[in-house]
């Protein structure tokens, strides 16, 4: 592919701290290849705010390549831009035209709150893992590995829920601010898996209390995760973390 | 100080098991008595840290991450070896141990590379009992694939995602631990010093990133497994915040640093395509598995690819090495590579790049089975360069991956401070001077899960601690020393970005110390980092408030320590006059242009010692191969 350069006008959320006001400041990117990133775009605008000796832009990024989910914006209106299937930091500037004019905003959740511009605190995702998101297991008494088969199927699926990199875009896209997509991939991942069935009432039920009580809004399906999860995890994931959950409650009512 | 690294004694087979049995236990009741403070929550941290919960101890994880599932080992693809022989190829445990000793250019311990085959299996069990999703067959057992440097199927994979999946699985553990209170956890806390008390390490100082306040932590040993340095290249695979610090400050506070030049280039990253680029991206090896490499015969030929018919081609890597082809083991895949390319056969616009070819894949096995196989790869692929690698060969260059080198560790895993243990890719142990795939994540996991849980116990067992509050006079001092070097780095107010003059460094790296190295030029180097490192401190540009979340900052404490490693890259590089693994010294190479070791005058681990800025002294570790008598390492 043969390469451009771009103009562009970017509108981007700043904001001092949590309890700061935030407001759109327009800065220019000048001369961006189409070949870069859209984050390699910010890193030049950056540079050049640093070299003038202002306060970057702070966004959070790492791998760079769609897998850790630290990175996340809201482009345009909607969380990790206007491609679908991808993180922001694999969005490329071959996307845009010349003199575009971008907005760039920070995911919006009461559950994630704005630490600094566009960076927002995503822990309480770490909360729902840590309340039941994991299958209790201390290092030295697994089995034989191959003692445990699983169906071919179960596999397949059990792994496209786990490739959830929980970035919170479907938390982000969601009108609710519902946390459902993330919570049932976990879910799912471990209801599809023999390892995963000793748990799986109690497990399903510690992590919906947790997710209710950090601030997540109810789910209505709407869909609105699913478009926008750059892992295009399923929402049928979702019904199935809905079956789940009320098996569970049926079973505890009869076990009491 | 003699570097002791109480191999223990008896027949290899044995060592470990034998091992355990002489350490010392604490007993369930006084574990609950010790704090360890583990940084990091890459495999190596977060198994560790599980592992140590679940034992009882109290731990203390720090993270720099905003959360523990980020860390870096998230981004491994291919997957991760173990000797389980499922495909009944004649795997074992000593082939496993003999051909990662192999592949590491003989510049590993035995001992320590035995005992990784050795507990290899338990981490498969131990994974898939915690819910790793690995690809599995139609029966619904475990599949395996190849990888470079073996010539049998013994890497389990996830997809393109086995770390991230193998970390999950970690971090799930640790997440348990943290819901059960025995785990307390703190991101978004970059470490930035040691305490050392008596000689003891008793604790760190680490910076707030939200607040930029420092706080200190106390505890009976601290663990580091802060990954990887490829990032002193600037452009690496690795991810943008991966760096040296935590290592680097322990290394001058009195850990020798082993092997610091031996780092891996891989050969199947994307080429460097515009000038803005901020890092390389690795297509995982598993795609040499059914990838064919080639150049055309004809020099400067810039025909399309598909218009160069199958006579025109080159598949240098398998007229070269017929025994293993594509699937030679990574530095010598990567220097092949730069030979075609510095000889003018190179591809694409800049003429540094090979073709990575699918085609003949396809037709064998269909796209939907290549589709299964790579298919998230393809994507990533197609993200990033615009081009189909269904239709399209892949373009491919070589870029910095991999540090084996790191702190010296004994076979306890424990560093030259007492106390303070090295885990992961932080520490030198395994992998000599190359790693072979797959087996990066296997140590890690080795590490946190099944040795350091053991060797620690016997240090806490046998050391008198005196009780140290984090009033302590060491943690006051630490903690002024840190909070003098941001002020110093805030104070400067020169002319250059954090970026650009990181950019430089990686420059110097990456011609001098980089894929192949010379006298010549490693002098020229350490005399460059030196001027660029001055530059750093005179005119470095940091904008922002140090008590706020200010990344700038954070780059720039980083790179300064880049920039006082970098030489000792360089100038144990030079120290090093022969050719292994991934240290290639062009006055020491065979005829026909592959690496020319010397094992009468170099076969021992160079670990350093810190003086001072730019001065070092040098203990060496012989290595003793009982088992393995090193060979003239043949791929062909
Ligand atoms: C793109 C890519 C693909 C790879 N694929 C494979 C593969 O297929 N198979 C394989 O075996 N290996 C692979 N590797 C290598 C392997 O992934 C790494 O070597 C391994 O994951 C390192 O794990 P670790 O736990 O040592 O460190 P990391 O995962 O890097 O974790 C480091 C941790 O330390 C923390 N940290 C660092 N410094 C500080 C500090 N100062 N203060 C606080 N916290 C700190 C970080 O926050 C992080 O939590 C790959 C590597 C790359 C770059
Ligand atoms: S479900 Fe999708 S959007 Fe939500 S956290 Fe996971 S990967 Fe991100
Ligand atoms: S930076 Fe890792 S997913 Fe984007």
């Amino acid at each position: 592919m043969s390469s451009k350069k771009l103009n562009l006008t970017l509108k981007v959320w700043r904001q001092a701290g949590p309890d700061a006001k935030g407001e759109f400041k327009t800065y220019y990117a000048k001369n961006i290849s189409t070949d870069a990133s859209f984050l390699e775009m910010l890193d030049i605008v950056n540079e050049e705010l640093e070299a003038k000796g202002e306060e970057p832009i702070v966004y959070e990024h790492d791998c760079r390549e769609g897998i850790c989910g630290t990175c996340g914006m809201v482009i345009n209106g909607r969380p990790h831009g206007p491609l679908q299937g991808i993180t922001t930091c694999q969005l490329h500037m071959r996307h845009f035209k010349d003199g575009d004019v971008i907005y760039i905003e920070p995911f919006r959740a009461k559950a994630f709150p704005v630490i600094k511009d566009l960076v927002v605190d995503r822990s309480a995702f770490d909360k729902i893992i840590q309340a039941g998101g994991f299958i209790s297991v201390n290092t030295g008494s697994a089995p034989e590995a191959n003692s445990i088969p699983v169906k071919r199927e179960n596999a397949e699926l059990a792994m496209d829920a786990a490739a959830c990199i929980g970035c919170g875009a479907c938390v982000a896209a969601c009108p609710n601010a519902s946390a459902m997509l993330f919570v049932s991939a976990k879910v799912s991942q471990f209801a599809l898996l023999p390892q995963g069935l000793p748990e799986r009432e109690i497990r399903v039920q510690k992590m919906v209390a947790k997710m209710d009580e950090l601030g997540f809004g109810n789910c209505s399906n709407i869909g609105a995760c699913e478009a926008e999860c750059p892992k295009e995890i399923k929402i049928t994931n979702i019904a199935r973390l809905n079956r789940e959950f009320y098996r569970a409650r049926f079973l505890s009512n009869v076990e009491d | 100080m003699a570097l002791e690294s109480k191999i223990p004694s008896g027949p290899i087979q044995e060592k470990w098991t034998n091992h355990k049995f002489n350490l010392k236990l604490v007993s369930p009741a006084n574990k609950r008595k010790f704090e360890i403070i583990v940084v990091g929550t890459g495999l190596a941290g977060a198994s560790a840290a599980a592992s140590l919960a679940e034992l009882g101890y109290n731990v203390t994880v720090l993270t720099f991450h905003d959360s523990p599932r980020r860390a870096h080992s998230i981004a491994a693809q291919g997957g991760i070896n173990a000797a389980k022989n499922y495909p009944n190829d004649g795997d074992s445990i000593y082939r496993l141990f003999y051909d990662t000793l192999k592949g590491g250019d003989y510049r590993a311990r035995e001992a320590n590379v035995y005992r990784l085959a050795e507990v290899s299996n338990n981490i498969i069990d131990q994974c898939v009992a915690q819910g790793v999703p690995f690809a599995r067959e139609y029966g619904g057992l475990l599949d395996n694939r190849s990888f470079g440097g073996a010539q049998l199927s013994r890497t389990f994979y996830a997809r393109g995602q086995t770390g991230q999946q193998l970390l999950l699985g970690a971090y799930s553990a640790l997440s348990r631990q943290v819901g059960l209170g025995k785990i307390k956890l703190y991101t978004r806390r970059e470490m930035l010093g040691l305490v050392v008390i008596d000689g003891m390490a008793r604790g760190v100082v680490a910076r707030n990133l939200i607040t930029g306040e420092l706080e200190r932590y106390s505890g009976h040993a601290v663990v580091l497994a802060t990954g990887g340095y490829s990032r002193v290249f600037y452009l690496s695979t690795n991810a943008m915040n991966c760096n040296a610090t935590a290592i680097w400050r322990a290394h001058k506070k009195g850990a020798f640093f082993g092997n610091p030049c031996f780092t891996q280039i891989h050969p199947t990253c994307l080429p460097l395509h515009h000038d803005q680029q901020s890092k390389l991206t690795l297509m995982s090896e598993s795609l040499r598995n059914d990838g064919r490499v080639w150049v055309p015969k004809q020099k400067g030929d810039k025909r399309p690819p598909n218009q160069i018919p199958e006579s025109e081609r080159d598949y240098y890597l398998e007229r070269i090495y017929p025994a293993y082809g594509n699937l030679t083991p990574r530095d010598i895949a990567s220097r092949a590579a730069k030979r075609m390319c510095d000889e003018g056969y190179g591809v694409g616009e800049t003429g540094q790049a090979v073709y990575l070819d699918f085609s003949d894949a396809i037709q064998r096995l269909g796209r939907k089975v290549i589709e299964e196989r790579y298919g998230n790869l393809f994507q990533m692929y197609e993200m990033i360069t615009g081009d189909n690698p269904y239709e399209v060969p892949m373009k491919i260059y070589p870029a910095p991956h991999y540090t084996m080198g790191g702190l010296w560790v004994d076979y306890n895993l424990m560093s030259t401070i007492p106390g303070l243990y090295v885990i992961g890719e932080a520490n030198f142990s395994d992998h000599g001077a190359n790693r072979l795939g797959a087996s990066a994540l296997m140590q890690g996991l080795a590490d946190g899960y099944f040795i350091l849980p053991y060797t620690i116990g016997d240090y806490l067992a046998s050391q008198k601690f005196i009780p140290v509050k984090t009033d302590h006079e060491e943690f006051v001092k630490e903690e002024n020393a840190q909070r003098d070097l941001i002020k110093r780095l805030k104070s400067i107010n020169g002319k250059r970005t954090v970026d650009d003059i990181h950019r430089e460094l990686g420059r110097i790296m990456w011609n001098y110390v980089g894929m192949s190295r010379n006298a010549e030029g490693l002098q020229k180097a350490i005399q460059m980092i030196r001027e660029i490192r001055e530059e750093f401190w005179r005119n470095v540009k940091i904008p922002g408030n140090d008590m706020d979340l200010n990344q700038t900052l954070e780059r720039a404490g980083r790179l300064a320590d880049f920039l006082e490693l970098g030489e000792l890259m360089a100038i144990d590089a030079l120290h090093r006059n022969e050719s292994c693994g991934g240290h290639f010294r062009e006055e020491y190479q065979t005829e026909d242009g592959e690496a020319k070791r010397d094992d009468e005058n170099y076969a021992y681990v160079a670990a350093w010692e810190f003086k001072d800025v730019g001065d070092w002294v040098l203990h060496k570790e012989p290595l003793v191969f009982e088992y393995v008598k090193p060979s003239t390492r043949s791929y062909k």
